[in-house]
């Protein structure tokens, strides 16, 4: 028999495509309906976050840190509010660090909601993005509550939070999580045992725990490989060390792995979200430090103090400087490891702040996941990898 | 901490510190691969996991760029970062080969900075435009760019054309004279160095 030339098919997957989850591009290259090689290209949505957070001062630069995942927009927040803290060496008073822990837990709930139910989609079930979305909303109106905005919140600032709770917010939470824990059951009554769910998932894009250290991975992507590590635990920042909750580790490292990972999470977000309620009724006292060179006075006191009508205007001008040093902080955020590496020159703007995004090494090892799979299974791989562009380009 | 940065320094010839509790190693290009590989396995670092690399831009210094490795171990539970410092046309070896990470974060500081790895597998361009030129977040690129993107009504397709600003470009300087600012107010040209009621000499 002759030899037969088999060429592979080039095909472009995206931008514009749903199960893309936003802008990204795959160059695919199959041989059949076998992927061979992907190699994704990114920067679709760049928009020069790094560079102007360059040209602003250091609460100006707070707002850009909601828009890089826009899905979870606090805890990126928290981030930059920790490595500026750390510079500044400063803290947050307590009743701050509870409140930033309880929306912190809050953003991660939002974030696994939406990761969880359009995987759910990506993989063929419609149903639960319709259910999750509608819990999404109630949560989103605690964050318009505490910050005026759904999601854009710049609510976390260097040195505490911007305002305290309103009244009758703590009540309020209670309810939603009492609802919310039959909700998660209906979930994964939905999916667990659903035999599609499982057909698209088991066994599809297996990283090993040596792959998944090799690669970068961090949050529910190494938890799902089967690695205990999570920052909060290891590394808390805030009041994570008084928290009592539970890390869930996969075994098996597929997609399926890393939905069960998440889903167990919101659950124990939930049970810190608890603990911070029930903290919150007894912790009194001020949400962000009491320094007039570093937070801004109250409005009630600048009608009535020139002092205070004077740090209002050099701190909503010039802003603070940080003295000159370099930190690299990172927290738990829902995706991953999120880290900022600031580097301070003495001035009121940062030198340069580097935004280390979770999503980008996971995307990066999407060409080692995917291939030998099926073209499906690619899409279900990008629904696991809960990859979201604002991050990725920044 | 300190500790183990004296155990790195003496075995890899890197300078180590320890600032805001943070390990800190500097090294120089050629020897920076054999202080990744030293760092990933020995089993006092164990440092397995390569977390970000990134540039940072000093254009008054010979050598303007730092090329920062921010190292994880996660047996430790430790954290490590690797400096080294290079220009704009002398390469540093890449990591792709120690740790697999390092390929995409090593294109992303080439496109950005323009610093130069040598033996990386795929050297692109990643989060800029297709046909960028420049590289965006040396000090000395513009805020606004040179070029925007434009509908050319003509030619029926988007262009490149320079960059046209309404207005012009606004660098609001707050910081304060009598504290931080390091230039000469406008109309203190002329004024000498000493300060006011020194004695003549």
């Amino acid at each position: 028999m002759a030899d037969v030339e088999i060429k592979t098919l080039t095909m472009n997957f995206g931008p514009q495509h749903p199960a893309a989850h936003g802008v990204l591009r795959l160059v695919v290259e199959m041989d059949g309906e076998i992927v061979e090689r992907c190699d994704p290209h990114i920067g679709l949505l760049h928009r020069g976050t790094e560079k102007l957070i360059e040209y602003k001062t250091y609460l100006q630069a707070v707002p850009y840190f909601d828009r890089l995942d826009y899905v979870s927009p606090m805890n990126q927040e928290h981030t930059f509010a920790l490595a500026t803290e750390k510079l500044l060496g400063i803290q947050a008073p307590e009743r701050g660090q509870y409140i930033r822990v309880l929306f912190a837990e809050i953003t991660r709930i939002l974030n696994h909601l939406l990761n969880v139910t359009t995987f759910a989609m990506d993989t063929g079930a419609l149903t639960p993005p319709l259910w999750g979305f509608e819990q999404r909303e109630l949560l989103m109106e605690y964050y318009e509550a505490v910050s005026g905005s759904r999601m854009h919140a710049a609510y976390f600032r260097p040195g505490g939070v911007h305002q305290d709770l309103p009244d009758g917010m703590l009540d309020s939470m209670e309810q939603w999580i009492k609802q919310f824990h039959p909700f998660i059951k209906d979930i994964e009554d939905l999916l667990n045992d659903n035999r599609i769910f499982r057909m698209r998932t088991v066994d599809i894009g297996v990283c090993t725990p040596e792959q998944a250290l090799d690669w970068g991975f961090s949050g529910p992507m190494i938890r799902a490989s089967g690695l205990p590590w999570d920052l909060r635990k290891s590394q808390p920042y805030d009041v994570y060390d008084r928290m009592d909750f539970d890390i869930p580790v996969g075994k098996t490292g597929d997609c399926f792995a890393r939905y069960l990972v998440r889903v167990e999470e919101m659950r124990q977000s939930a049970r810190i979200m608890e603990q911070c309620v029930k903290a919150l009724r007894t912790v009194k006292g001020p949400v962000r430090v009491d320094d007039r060179k570093i937070a801004p006075p109250r409005r009630g006191e600048m009608k009535g103090s020139m002092e205070a009508l004077i740090h209002h205007f050099k701190l909503y001008t010039e802003g603070y400087k940080v003295p000159a040093g370099e930190t690299y902080t990172a927290t738990e955020a829902p995706k991953g490891e999120f880290g900022v590496y600031l580097v301070s020159d003495g001035t009121n703007k940062p030198y340069r702040c580097k935004i280390r995004a979770p999503g980008f090494p996971h995307l990066q090892a999407l060409d080692m996941m995917t291939r030998g799979h099926q073209l499906a299974d690619m899409s279900a791989n990008i629904g696991s990898l809960d990859i979201v562009f604002g991050e990725i380009d920044r | 901490m300190e500790e183990l940065g004296t155990h790195i320094a003496q075995a890899t010839g890197a300078t180590s510190s320890v600032r805001l509790g943070e390990l800190m190693l500097e090294t120089t290009p050629d020897r920076l691969i054999a202080l990744l590989t030293f760092l990933r396995d020995d089993p006092k670092c164990l440092f397995r996991q390569l977390v970000d690399v990134c540039g940072v831009d000093w254009p008054d210094r010979p050598k303007r760029f730092d090329v920062v490795y921010n190292l994880l171990s996660l047996k430790n539970n430790q954290r490590a970062r690797v400096k080294v410092q290079t220009d704009e046309n002398t390469p540093v070896p890449s990591a792709a080969s120690v740790y697999s990470s390092a390929s995409w974060f090593e294109r992303e500081t080439y496109d950005l900075y323009g610093v130069w790895f040598a033996d990386h597998p795929d050297l692109r361009r990643i989060l800029t435009d297709y046909g960028f030129e420049g590289h965006p977040l040396r000090k000395d690129f513009p805020l606004t760019g040179f070029v925007e993107v434009w509908w050319d009504d003509e030619q029926k397709r988007v262009v490149n054309r320079p960059v046209k600003l309404q207005q012009e470009f606004r660098r609001f300087d707050f910081l304060s004279p009598w504290e931080g600012a390091h230039y000469v107010l406008p109309g203190d040209e002329k004024a000498s160095d000493k300060p006011l009621g020194a004695p003549k000499s």
